[in-house]
C-alpha cells in the first residue's frame, strides 16, 4: 500500500471502518513507514484529545421534565379525560395553537360526547382545526409557494406516498398559492393552501381506504369553518375562516374538478 | 386509553436517547438554552412521527430529527452576516497546506481549546466529529443521520480532522 492511500485509510482505520484486506495492508505499510506511522499517532492523538476532554454534554434534569409535560399535553389532546394536565404546560412555540384546541376539544367532547361519543372523525377534525391554526400562527403555511398548480403537484412527490390532486382555482377566485406536508392521523399528508382574498384555506388530502364518494357537512369552530368529503380515493378535510357559503362554494368547486373514479 | 399507551412506548424507546438529542442539538445551536428548546420541539415532531417509525436504530431515527430541527432553527434565528456560507469545494482547497500540530501540542489540549476550536468548524464538520466521537456511530449511521452518503462521511470526517487540529495547531502553537 502506498503512502498517499496509507494517509487516506487512517482515519477509517481508527474508526475501525476499514475491511480487513485493507486493514492488514495498511498495518503491513505502518511498519515499515515512519511518515504514515507518525500521522496515525497524530490522529490517535486528536482522538485521544476529544474523548479525554469528556465534551459531551448531558441534557440538563428540567429538559427531561419539560419533554414528558409536553409529552402529557399533547397526549391529552386526543385523550380527553386528561385534557386536566394542560394547565401544567410549559412555555414553548405551540403553545398558543395547542392551547386553543384543548379547550375546543374538552368543550367539543363536553357537548357532543353525549350524543354520539367521541368518534374518529371528531378526533381527526380537531387535528385538522390545530393544524389550521397552527399553519397561520407559525408562519409556516407553505413549503413550496407557487400558483402553478404543474408545480405544487410534482413537488409532492417522494414526499408522500401517493400523489394528491391539485387544482387551481384562481378563475373563480380561490387561486392556488402553495402546499406543505403536514401530520394527521399519525400519518403525512398533502396540505394544499388556497387564498380568498386576505383569507387561507387549507385543503388537507390523503388516500381514503374507503373508496367511497361521500360529504359531510359544515363544522364550525371559533369563527372556522370545516368541510370534509371522499372523492376519487381521497379524504379532504378543507378548512378556513373563510364565510361559511364561501367555504361551501370552494369545496363544489374543488369537487366538480375531482373525477369521482380517478386516484 | 391507546394514546397514553402510545405515549408510554414512546417514552421508554426513544426518551433514553435524550443525552444524544441534547448533545447534537448544543454543539449544532452552539448555546444551552436553544439547544434545549430545539431538543423539546424534536421531541414532539419525534413524538407526531412515531407512527411511522418502523423499529431499527432509535437513536439514528432521533437524531435526523434533531438534527432537521437543528438546522430549520438555525436557518431562522442566525443574523445574515455570521451565516457561513459553506463551499466544499473552496473549504477544501483551503485546508490542504499547512503543518499539523505536533503529538505534544494535542496531548496539553486542554477542554476549553478544544471546545472552541470544535464550536468553530463549520456545522458539517462539526457534526460528523460530534456524531463519531461523542456518540460513537458508525459511517453508515452517520451517513443517514446526516442525509450523505458514506463517501461524503468520510471525507467530511478526514477534513473535520485536519481542520480541527489546524485550528488547536494555531490555537496552542504559540503556548507550546
Amino acid at each position: 500500500m502506498s503512502c498517499e492511500l496509507t494517509q487516506r485509510f487512517v482515519p477509517g482505520y481508527l474508526d475501525g471502518e476499514l475491511d480487513l484486506v485493507r486493514t492488514i495492508e495498511l498495518e503491513t505499510h505502518l511498519k515499515s513507514c515512519a511518515a504514515c506511522a507518525q500521522e496515525l499517532e497524530n490522529q490517535q492523538a486528536l482522538r485521544d484529545a476529544l474523548r479525554r476532554g469528556s465534551l459531551a454534554y448531558v441534557a440538563p434534569a428540567a429538559l427531561r421534565e419539560r419533554i414528558q409535560s409536553s409529552l402529557g399535553a399533547s397526549t391529552a389532546m386526543k385523550d380527553p379525560e386528561r385534557a386536566i394536565a394542560w394547565y401544567a404546560l410549559p412555555n414553548w412555540r405551540w403553545a398558543a395553537a395547542f392551547a386553543v384546541l384543548a379547550v375546543f376539544s374538552v368543550t367539543s367532547w363536553q357537548l357532543v360526547s353525549g350524543l354520539r361519543g367521541p368518534s374518529n372523525d371528531q378526533r381527526i377534525e380537531a387535528e385538522v382545526f390545530a393544524s389550521h391554526v397552527r399553519s397561520l400562527e407559525a408562519n409556516h403555511l407553505m413549503d413550496v409557494a407557487s400558483t402553478d398548480q404543474h408545480t405544487v403537484k410534482p413537488w409532492f412527490d417522494g414526499k408522500l406516498d401517493f400523489s394528491p390532486p391539485v387544482e387551481d382555482l384562481a378563475s373563480d377566485g380561490y387561486p392556488l398559492v402553495g402546499g406543505r406536508l403536514d401530520y394527521l392521523e399519525g400519518r403525512e399528508v398533502a396540505a394544499l393552501v388556497y387564498q380568498r382574498r386576505k383569507h387561507f384555506i387549507n385543503v388537507f388530502v390523503w388516500p381514503d381506504a374507503s373508496g367511497a364518494n361521500s360529504a359531510r357537512g359544515m363544522e364550525s369552530w371559533q369563527g372556522y369553518n370545516l368541510i370534509r368529503w371522499s372523492r376519487g380515493g381521497f379524504q379532504f378535510w378543507a378548512a378556513s375562516d373563510v364565510s361559511a357559503p364561501d367555504l361551501a362554494e370552494f369545496v363544489r368547486l374543488i369537487q366538480s374538478r375531482v373525477s369521482p373514479g380517478s386516484k | 386509553m391507546l394514546e397514553t399507551a402510545r405515549r408510554e412506548r414512546f417514552e421508554q424507546t426513544v426518551l433514553p436517547h435524550l443525552d444524544a438529542a441534547y448533545n447534537l442539538a448544543r454543539w449544532l445551536t452552539r448555546n444551552d438554552q436553544d439547544a434545549q428548546d430545539v431538543t423539546q420541539e424534536s421531541f414532539l415532531r419525534a413524538f407526531r412521527f412515531f407512527d411511522g417509525y418502523q423499529g431499527g436504530n432509535v437513536r439514528a431515527w432521533l437524531l435526523t430529527i434533531v438534527r432537521n430541527t437543528c438546522y430549520t432553527w438555525l436557518h431562522q434565528n442566525r443574523a445574515p452576516s455570521s451565516d457561513e456560507v459553506f463551499d466544499e469545494e473552496i473549504h477544501s482547497a483551503e485546508i490542504s497546506g499547512g503543518a499539523s500540530p505536533e503529538l505534544q501540542v494535542l496531548a496539553s489540549a486542554d477542554k476549553e481549546t478544544l471546545r472552541r476550536a470544535l464550536e468553530e468548524l463549520p456545522e458539517v464538520f462539526r457534526e460528523v466529529l460530534v456524531l463519531r466521537e461523542f456518540e460513537g456511530m458508525s459511517y453508515k449511521e452517520i451517513a443517514d443521520v446526516a442525509s450523505v452518503s458514506i463517501g461524503t462521511v468520510m471525507s467530511r470526517l478526514a477534513r473535520a480532522r485536519t481542520r480541527l487540529r489546524q485550528a488547536l495547531g494555531a490555537a496552542l502553537g504559540q503556548e507550546s
